[in-house]
């Protein structure tokens, strides 16, 4: 908070110094090579100095979604201290301007306007659900701004101010659809999600691929209300339907209800194939790993992936973070954002919108993340694996498959 | 319904039916604090759901400190949270009525107000204190699993456990109100205050042990629903809507409105949601419940108060 006013403060200074400065300038009083500089700067609406270079951070750290956005807000900060540390992006420090989007999407734009316009930051790291995205996404577009979004969301959205560093559906269902029809000979499927945007296209999606590719029986498909703390008849609706695997995408406060109530229905790892799309190791923090031993999650990323990369992040993690925050799926990608955005500046040679943009569409930006090296693909999207992780008692899953490369393909043919 | 043989069917209506009982004693319990609240003081009280996250918190820090301190002690230690998280919730809801609500009484919308505003305040600070992730207890394994009377019948034992908790905290509060002294002195005030201040009740005491009591009845709930729900900063606002619903459908000031209430509610939803999806189950019981209010206004059961 001091931070901002301090601020609000010192560039109402600057502007009144800069008025007397022009004024000055005109009266011919002064002229020097100085000035010019500082006018440039302020023409290309980014603040950056000789020194640092100003980029916003736009979660919910109130409301709601802080239960989910918390890991986010930890691990960007955690690599923009670590590119510091190495000596910034351009010779210049990072330094971050924290909005709190409070859970409310009209606030997520009104914070966004803010960063934009009156902090000029370069870039901004930030949203987790699709509703504060799509908020964000005129003002972004209006002021060329820069967006870097962690989260794996349903796709059918590529703007130029963005970088999308989680999973677009496509990535996050064909395989992992692929993997349980293969190795649990599955045949018959039962969808349920939550009641909005995120579940509905992916299910979407999944049903078409289950019913053209796979040639399975959708059995039942099923939205909870946001919220809905209640399972019973649904869960009884699955027990008279008898699927070989049950496909969940069901988030928040109902997550931990669903599958509190299954184990207590005596539906567990042991007998039923359960695949889901919303368990990273942050819910299973809230649901509770013994409610969720057998049951699989797809995702590109798991905190127990044994590779020297992931080992070293996971440890700076817990060692700025405490021993026990969880790393999920949408950290770790929150964690890449800072990096691809150094990158893409780098080889831009500058903290231009339009010209940072021109080196994230060049298609030759990698980075060597905890998930494994990742490719920036000129469709804004991250060319990356999908993995399966068995959940065990512990909250930690065990990767029983991991894929090839997929491509990202926000806008899939034919559905 | 080919396909099925005629057993598997009859313990799909047996466990629809645990179903509909176990959603009955959840709405019930939820209600019932705000019933005393609302129904005996007419106090709107926005702020019973953060009394329930209140008792769930209990719960959870109570597992942790059986855990690290009282292994030995970890199947019992939950009906010692219980009890714990009653206290607690009730000391909170003295002290609130003490502070707050005492100066609202004559103006039920600020109540409405300040209490909503408490509840803001409620959720930062336990996002402050416990951080903004969710977290969960560890259940004793006599919670966990299912009860199996037969083969093809599972039924929750956390879903029997919160029906005997719902079915006792219902039969306390109607001791309370119908056969205690304080009982007594709580529906005197409601009926009469003026006579009941004149015949040597402190009415002011009466408000509060009354609102104090249905806050700890909100923090038994939140206690018990950890069994079956989540518990983090915003969990207690997942019920607050149902929990109205009931209370005003059941008729404000009827302990057995409540009860027919929440009854019918979950009945209704649970069938509907079984045979149409689960948004249009809750759109038709919604609907229904409009219709029904519009006929009666005052709800199901009518009180029988003179104001």
């Amino acid at each position: 908070m001091s931070l901002n006013s301090s601020r609000h403060g010192s560039s109402a200074g600057a502007r009144k110094l800069k008025q007397l400065l022009v004024k000055s300038v005109l009266a011919g009083v002064v002229a020097n090579g100085l000035f010019a500089v500082t006018s440039s700067q302020a023409a290309s609406h980014i603040a950056v100095t000789d020194k640092e270079v100003v980029v916003g951070q736009l979660h919910s750290s109130t409301g709601t979604m802080a239960i989910s956005e918390t890991g986010a807000i930890e691990a960007e900060q955690l690599a923009i201290s670590q590119i510091n540390a190495m000596g910034g992006v351009l010779g210049r420090k990072i330094r971050v301007i924290q909005e709190d989007g409070a859970s409310d999407w009209p606030t997520f734009a009104e914070k966004a306007k803010k960063l934009l316009e009156s902090d000029h930051v370069a870039a901004i790291f930030g949203c987790w659900t699709s509703a504060s995205r799509k908020a964000v996404l005129p003002v972004l577009e209006r002021d060329n701004g820069l967006l870097y979004y962690p989260t794996f969301y349903e796709g059918l959205e590529q703007s130029k101010n963005v970088v999308y560093t989680g999973q677009e559906a496509t990535q996050q269902v064909f395989a992992g659809l692929d993997w349980v029809a293969k190795t649990k000979n599955a045949k018959t499927f039962y969808l349920i999600g939550s009641d909005y945007i995120w579940p509905r296209t992916t299910m979407k999606l999944a049903r078409k691929y289950i019913e053209t590719v796979l040639h399975g029986k959708i059995v039942g498909e099923e939205y909870a209300a946001l919220g809905s703390t209640e399972f019973g008849s649904t869960i009884n609706k699955i027990r008279l339907k008898k699927p070989d695997v049950i496909y969940a995408a069901v988030v928040g406060g109902s997550n931990v209800s669903w599958f509190k109530q299954l184990k207590a229905a005596g539906i567990n790892g042991k007998n039923q194939t359960l695949l889901t799309l919303s368990v990273t190791e942050d819910e299973a923090k809230g649901i509770g790993g013994e409610n969720l031993v057998g049951f699989y999650s797809a995702m590109k990323y798991f905190e127990s992936l044994n590779t020297p990369e992931n080992k070293k992040f996971v440890s700076q993690f817990h060692a700025k973070w405490g021993a026990n925050a969880p790393i999920g799926d949408v950290t770790q990608a929150a964690y890449e954002g800072p990096w691809l955005w150094k990158k893409a500046v780098e080889m831009a040679g500058s903290f231009d919108t339009d010209k940072v943009v021109k080196a994230e569409e060049s298609g030759t930006i990698t980075f060597q993340a905890p998930e494994g090296l990742i490719y920036l693909e000129p469709n804004h999207h991250l060319k990356t694996k999908l993995r399966i992780g068995e959940w065990e008692a512990n909250g930690q899953a065990k990767i029983v498959y991991t894929s090839d490369y997929i491509m990202p393909n926000p806008y899939p043919k034919g559905y | 319904m080919d396909g099925y043989s005629l057993s598997d069917l009859f313990s799909i209506v047996v466990m629809q039916g645990f179903s509909g009982l176990s959603l009955f004693s959840v709405l019930l319990l939820m209600a019932l604090g705000l019933a005393i609240i609302f129904g005996q003081m007419g106090v709107i009280n926005m702020a019973h759901g953060e009394f329930m996250t209140i008792g769930a918190y209990t719960i959870y820090l109570t597992s942790k400190f059986t855990e690290s301190y009282l292994p030995s002690f970890m199947p019992y230690y939950f009906i010692a949270a219980i009890l714990a998280s009653f206290v607690i919730a009730f000391g909170a809801g003295y002290l609130l009525e003490f502070l707050l609500i005492r100066h609202l009484y004559k103006r039920p919308l600020d109540t409405l107000l300040a209490t909503w505003g408490l509840s803001l305040i409620l959720q930062q600070v336990f996002r402050s204190a416990f951080g903004a992730r969710e977290v969960s207890a560890t259940l004793p394994d006599w919670l966990m699993g299912s009860w199996k009377p037969t083969p093809s019948i599972d039924i929750p034992l956390n879903g029997l456990f919160v029906m005997a908790m719902s079915i006792l905290v219902t039969g306390l509060v109607g001791l309370f109100l119908f056969k205690s002294k304080w009982g007594l002195k709580v529906r005197a005030t409601t009926q009469n205050r003026i006579m009941a201040g004149a015949v040597g009740i402190n009415t002011k005491m009466v408000d509060r042990v009354t609102f104090a009591i249905g806050c700890g009845i909100a923090g038994v709930a939140g206690a018990c629903f950890t069994t079956i729900a989540s518990t983090g900063p915003t969990s207690g606002s997942l019920y607050i809507v149902d929990t109205f619903l009931v209370v005003v459908f059941g008729g404000t000031a009827s302990l057995f409105g409540t009860i027919a209430s929440a009854f019918s509610i979950a009945q209704a939803q649970s069938i509907l949601t079984f045979f149409l999806t689960n948004a249009m189950g809750k759109v038709v019981t919604l609907l229904t419940i409009i219709a029904i209010l519009m006929m009666r206004p005052e709800g199901l059961l009518r009180s029988k108060v003179r104001r």
